[in-house]
């Protein structure tokens, strides 16, 4: 049995964020579960994957978060519990059904997890989606800990199921991959087959569908206000003439502060966990009495803005402060949190000075793996358009590619956004335009720029790196996927043929480890491109650590340097491999050695340098 | 800080710092394990970074009265380091009375190779955080790992060092059985063997 499912009411266990709010799902009766992975929110859907047929839920890897809140919400609008979970940006790809769904509701408790991303681990911002919860008028839960989070999603289903609404569980890094002590629960089997009564003139939003919808849910939040007035998750702890009001791990890092302060005899602390609506009325009572108030979040002044709305309603006079004090960038953590405390308070503090860290360290960015097509496919075609071209990027294991010595990743948004805005830069520049995107992204948010490009005749080149997986989130499937566990899988959506049906007529496919075709493709591709229109070149071979993995592939060869590198040595320093060890030769010049351990046996570098042959490895 | 005079365990935060594929969250999630087996609270953070292959992998564990599970600047306890460059650029999270674990076998970073800074004499590196940490046992995970069975285990050989060092209030039985919930029996002669052979490292 999954460990996720051993264990009963009061059994204690050490779970990372993510596996808790599986817990709390499975406690809860989840039957429908859909995802876009994304780092921190992708051990989600990744778990309950894992759980297979031990549950009956259904797990959905969709192709993007809008379609996985859209397929979720079928199912709870038949009486079936879902459960929906993406990081902070894909709130934005599903933003279109969420703020419709409001209005819409359920049958059945759904729980959309958005886990945001401050200080951007693995992200291209650090929006604060708690401003979505307000902007779709649904009820928000915000933990602080793993055993917060199970049991805010248990409550979820409850609080979604009273009120007809989804509920926001809004988590950050810090709670995602925190790994806690959770009390467990007892499993309620849920179901997975459900029931559906039409009702059109409820649910078909047609404009006199969506007004009345509109007035009933502005209702729901006047009911939910009283919700969030008496919930369990918003308490009030010591006493004192100070106040400090704070919410999600912010909250864990002021009580640190403050009992390292010491100063927990003069504070008042509201620690939030239901957060919107807005508990008006226990800010009201807590205010009253109190000297000044700092609000302690990270990102935005999202509670601040609140807080100072009730003080102005209910009249409190004493000083009110949050961003002043605390940063608005990046992640918060009990050191940041004593200063803001203690500058706020005038508490004087001494701690321990940090050691400085020594000058020039060498960096150790990340990188694209030893023996990664992507490599290969960035190291020729830079070889045929050279630094002339522009080249639009998008997100993936490939937005690596912008690093030096490869450098070929010029601008980048959103997913989807290479083969859309090389649209434009083609139109407005005399240049020639290649965009960048992967399997996964294209069938994500990519299929629609490349309809878009053939329609309006832009003239550029759309490289699609097929790795056959969903590489940097932790290898998930999608539709194009063609390896598999069972049988090495065939895709369900064929990649040329969905091309060649977007109306390009311009297509080829390499393999990016053999170095020369693909360059020669490559050739008259740009050839080709002198008659305008949209190229596609799909790059395809699989990530080498996903073959291993899935597949069970060994490693057969690695790549020895065996006599003089030095002719061909431009061409090894603009592939990059981390495999390689640069050194000096007898003459005092540069030469590479390969360092056998990294090694991915890709074979590129010896297709560039004769000096390079295949070594076997010994079993 | 910590330990009070009369011994009363309050807290500790510990601070991990290796390269992708170190098996750097699974030493961290044993020290989280065993204290929760002790009775003690704890709080464990990950971050996984852009890279699947040769990132740098921080992680944190807080055992005891700290409810935060992560670690500021100086605020570290205690220092784990998996390789020597990367325990050098972790000292911002130390202050002068952190202990410290440090293997001293090297990943040398491909920035290295591309002629962008050098990497630093692993001599001159353990004299530096010897002058400047309260205390440290410096030791080669990987070839006690190697005796041990496999390379793979030098985590565990660190690990082995850090319950050798008693900076957390557990006996060794506690760790070791500990261990043997955490691996599954094909793997766990070798780790334990690891473990071990870490241990007494600082004890002889």
């Amino acid at each position: 049995m999954h460990d996720l499912l051993i264990g009963t009411r009061g059994e204690k266990k050490f779970l990372l964020g993510n596996e808790a709010i599986i817990r709390g799902a499975v406690e809860a009766g989840v039957g429908f579960v859909a995802a876009y992975p994304g780092t921190p929110s992708s051990e989600i859907i990744d778990g309950f994957a894992a759980l297979g047929p031990e549950i009956e839920t259904e797990v959905e890897y969709s192709v993007n978060e809008k379609v996985s809140v859209e397929s979720a919400c079928a199912a709870a609008q038949c009486g079936v519990r879902s459960l929906v979970s993406m990081k902070h940006v894909g709130l934005n790809v599903a933003s279109d059904a969420f703020m419709t769904l409001a209005y819409v509701g359920v049958k059945a408790g759904m729980v959309i997890v958005s886990a945001d991303d401050p200080s951007l681990h693995s992200s291209q911002n650090e929006q604060d989606n708690r401003y979505f919860a307000k902007m779709a008028g649904v009820p928000m839960l915000e933990p602080a800990t793993p055993q917060e989070a199970k049991d805010m999603v248990v409550t979820g289903y409850a609080l979604s199921e009273k009120y007809g609404l989804p509920v926001l569980l809004r988590t950050t890094t810090r709670v995602n991959h925190c790994r806690g002590p959770v009390t467990l629960g007892d499993i309620f089997p849920g179901k997975s087959k459900g029931t559906f009564t039409k009702d059109p003139f409820n649910l078909v939003v047609v404009p006199m569908v969506g007004r009345k919808l509109h007035l009933k849910l502005l209702e729901k939040h006047a009911q939910l206000k009283e919700t969030s007035e008496t919930s369990p998750f918003n308490t009030v702890e010591g006493t004192g003439p100070w106040g400090i009001i704070s919410s999600g791990v912010s909250a864990l890092y002021v009580q640190d502060a403050v009992r390292e302060l010491g100063i927990k005899e003069r504070v008042r602390f509201l620690k939030l966990g239901m957060t919107h609506p807005f508990p008006e009325r226990l800010v009201a009572e807590f205010l009253s009495g109190l000297e000044t108030v700092l609000v302690v979040e990270e990102l935005e002044p999202f509670l601040e803005e609140s807080v100072r709305g009730i003080a102005q309603k209910c009249g409190f006079r004493g000083k009110i402060a949050g961003k002043e004090f605390v940063p608005r960038a990046f992640e918060l953590d009990t050191v940041l949190v004593k200063k803001a405390v203690s500058r706020f308070f005038g508490v004087a503090f001494q701690d321990p000075e940090p050691l400085a860290v020594p000058q020039d360290l060498p960096a150790r960015p990340p990188n694209l793996c030893p023996g990664c097509p992507h490599r290969a496919t960035f190291f020729s075609v830079k070889k045929v358009f050279g630094d002339e071209a522009v080249y639009p990027t998008d997100i993936g294991c490939y937005t690596l590619g912008l690093l030096p010595p490869l450098q070929m990743a010029d601008f980048l948004i959103c997913m989807g956004s290479s083969i859309s805005t090389a649209g434009g830069f083609s139109r407005v520049l005399d240049r020639p335009v290649v965009a960048f995107i992967g399997d996964s992204t294209f069938f994500h948010s990519g299929i629609t720029g490349l309809i878009n490009a053939v329609n309006h005749e832009r003239n550029l080149l759309l490289v699609i790196l097929d790795n056959g997986t969903t590489a940097m989130t932790g290898h998930q499937p999608h539709p194009g996927v063609w390896l598999t566990k069972e049988g090495k899988g065939q895709a369900k959506v064929d990649l040329e043929t969905l091309v060649r049906g977007c109306g390009v007529k311009k297509l080829a496919v390499v393999n990016p480890l053999q170095v020369k075709k693909t360059q020669q493709v490559l050739q008259e591709m740009k050839t080709g491109m002198k008659e305008g229109g949209v190229s596609v070149l799909i790059s395809r071979s699989p990530c080498p650590l996903y073959e291993r993995r899935i597949l069970g592939t060994k490693q057969k060869v690695v790549f020895q340097v065996t006599g003089d590198c030095r002719p061909c040595r431009e061409d090894l320093a603009q592939l990059g491999c981390t495999a390689f060890v640069w050194t000096q030769d007898r003459g005092g010049e540069a030469c590479v050695r390969i360092n056998e351990v990294l090694c991915g046996g890709c074979s590129v570098c010896a297709q560039l340098c004769d000096a390079i042959k295949p070594k076997k490895i010994e079993a | 800080m910590t330990t009070e005079k009369n011994g009363r365990f309050h807290g500790l935060r510990l601070f991990f710092t290796g390269v992708g594929g170190q098996g750097t969250l699974l030493a961290t999630r044993l020290v989280g394990e065993v204290a929760l087996a002790a009775g003690l609270h704890a709080s464990m953070s990950e971050i996984h970074g852009m890279a699947q292959r040769g990132g740098v992998v921080e992680s944190s564990v807080v055992v005891g009265d700290i409810q935060a599970p992560i670690v500021g600047e100086g605020q570290a306890d205690v220092l784990v380091a998996f390789e020597p460059l990367e325990a050098l650029r972790a000292l911002n999270r130390c202050h002068p009375k952190t202990s410290a674990v440090v293997s001293i076998s090297p990943i040398v970073p491909f920035t290295v190779a591309a002629g962008q800074g050098r990497y630093p004499d692993i001599g001159d590196a353990v004299k530096y955080l010897k002058e400047k940490l309260a205390k440290i046992v410096t030791l080669d995970a990987e070839a006690l790992a190697r005796e041990a069975g496999s390379v793979k285990a030098a985590n565990m050989v660190v690990m082995g060092a850090v319950a050798a060092m008693q900076v957390l209030p557990i006996a060794k039985e506690a760790w070791d059985a500990c261990l043997h919930r955490l691996f599954s029996p094909k793997l766990y002669d070798i780790n334990q063997k690891a473990f071990d052979l870490g241990f007494a490292r600082v004890c002889s």
